[in-house]
This record gives structure tokens, sequence and C-alpha cells, in this order.
């Protein structure tokens, strides 16, 4: 199983393409859900802290929007942790955490210079796009190294025990 | 000492079948008596609850139709008064957007999957040739005539 760095970050799509076939997808939501279900936040809706624009200085200088370093502060993460990586060009619609287009920027030119695999496809407009995008992002993930999770584990072996009730 | 509380995680389950329903969905949550948190939605279902509960639980949900359900996470549980409409004023949520546009090429993309999977399943018969099967002659049919 490799985690695999997903853009736009927080896709239904490739969330979804990247764990049908056996992957971890790296993903906005688990950092937003880190941050909101966190119990030293207790000032809805800032739920970010002082001290994260700090930790975007990593990745941006102080010079640069204190929105792109906030940005960078739930994304830089992700992007140490990325093994492989998929980048979708032209998707229709940037909206909230991922609607500022230099953090975009930065985060693709990161990923790309970090020297992991990286498929860059384009957003598919139409059915024969679609095939096209499907099978380039299976083929690029059946790819990569695979281990089998616990998880999968535990539903085979379920599956088998249940076979062998009807049995 | 404080007890250790279980991970909780939210999932989206969107559903693009002709198949199934978010309801038939929902009723096969309740059936299955995990403890876990359904919201009915317009483009599926949102569950909430412990980490392994809402795995199990969306594993099997996908089983009902694989390459026409799709699940992505999602970062805030279900009537969280951050994004809730009912306490800020109606108008759709913050994130609903891009759901909606992706929802709306998920057919294309279950169609193509519904392909890799059928191609697949010919790569594994092998190259053999053999007599066309009757229920098969029937699918391509049915396909036919469903254009």
């Amino acid at each position: 199983m490799v985690k695999v760095f997903i853009y736009p970050i927080n896709s239904l799509i490739l969330a979804d393409l990247v764990e049908r076939f056996g992957h971890k997808p790296l993903t906005m939501m688990s950092q937003i859900r880190e941050k909101v279900t966190s119990l030293s936040l207790d000032s809805p809706p800032i739920n970010i802290t002082p001290e994260d624009p700090k930790l975007g200085l990593k990745y941006a200088a102080i010079e640069v929007p204190a929105g792109v370093r906030g940005r960078m502060a739930l994304i830089g993460p992700l992007i140490e942790q990325t093994e492989a990586a998929i980048i979708v060009e032209n998707p229709p619609t940037d909206f909230g955490c991922v609607g500022c287009n230099r953090t975009n920027e930065l985060t693709k030119y990161l990923i790309r210079s970090k020297g992991v695999p990286v498929l860059e496809v384009k957003y598919p407009d139409s059915d024969e796009e679609a095939r096209d995008f499907v099978n380039k992002i299976a083929a690029f993930l059946e790819s990569l190294p695979k281990e089998k999770t616990e998880t999968e584990e535990k539903a085979k072996e379920e599956e088998s025990a249940e076979k062998e009730d009807k049995e | 000492m404080t007890e250790t509380k279980k991970e909780e995680i939210t999932k989206y389950i969107v559903i693009s079948s002709d198949k199934v329903l978010p309801s038939d969905a929902a009723m096969k949550i309740y059936e299955s008596e995990f403890p876990v948190t359904v919201k009915e939605t317009c483009f599926g279902l949102i569950v909430s609850g412990a980490k392994d509960d809402v795995q199990t639980v969306v594993e099997k949900i996908r089983q009902l139709d694989k390459n026409h359900i799709f699940v992505k996470d999602r970062g805030f549980p279900p009537g969280d008064e951050r994004r809730c409409r009912a306490s800020r004023g109606g108008g759709p949520r913050p994130g609903f957007h891009f759901l909606r546009e992706e929802v709306g090429i998920l057919p294309a993309i279950g169609a193509a999957l519904d392909e890799l999977e059928a191609k697949e399943s010919i790569k594994e018969k092998g190259r053999t040739k053999c007599r066309l099967k009757a229920s098969d002659l029937k699918k391509v049919i049915e396909e036919e005539l469903a254009r």
C-alpha cells in the first residue's frame, strides 16, 4: 500500500479510485478532521491556531500571504508523506479549501520536485475522456507496490467464513 | 486514568447507481446493526462512528453496486454547527459545490470502471477461443437495446 497524494486534494473521484485500487489517499479531509475534532479548538468557526501559519513558513516565505501559509500548514505534512501522486489538470471547480491558486501552484511544484512517481491527467469532459482517465489512473495505481491491509484480510476472512457457512 | 476514546470518522457514500437508492443503502446499514450514525442526503449517505465500524459498513454498502458507489472521507461530523445548513441560514454548505460537480461525472466514471472490470475478466479467462454463451449474448442485446 502506497500513500498517494491527490490533486484536487478533496476530490471524491480520486480518493475513491485510490482506495479502490488498494492504496491510501492523502486528502485534505483527514487533515481537517484532526483540526475540527481536536479538543484544543473550542472556538468555531476559527479553527486555525496561531501556530499553523508558522508551520506554513517551512513551505512559503514570510511575505507570502497568510492564507497560503495557513493552507500549507495543512497540505505540507501530506506532501512530506507522499510516495506517489496523481495530479488532475483543469478541474472545473476549485472551491473552499482548495480555492487558492497560489497554494495550488506551490503544492504542485513541491510534488513534482519531490521525485516521486507522478501521474498527470486532464479532468474528463466526456465519456471517452472518462474512460481514458480511469484507465490511466488504474494502470498507474496497479504499477505501484501493493501490500494487503488488515481490513482487506479481515473482509476476505469473513467472506470465506460466510461461504463455508452456506456450503 | 482517563478512558481512551475510539477514533471516530465520517465518510460520504455517494450513490450513482440505477439499482441502489440512498434509502436502500440506509436500510442495509440499519439491518447490519452496527453502532454508526447514518444521515441520508440527496446524493447518498453520511456515515459516522468508530473507525472499524464505519469501514466495515462502507465496504458492505460498496458491494451493493461496487462500480457505481463512491466513498470519500469527511472532515466534519454530520450536523456539525460550523457546516450544517440549519445553523447557517440555509444554502449549500461549503464544500458541496465541488461534490456536486463531481457527482455529475460519476455515471461516466462508473461506466469506465464497468468496462475496466469486463476487460480484466476477459484477461483472466485467457485468450482461448470458445463459443459465445447465451447469457453473454443476452447481455450484449440488452446493452444495445438500452442505448
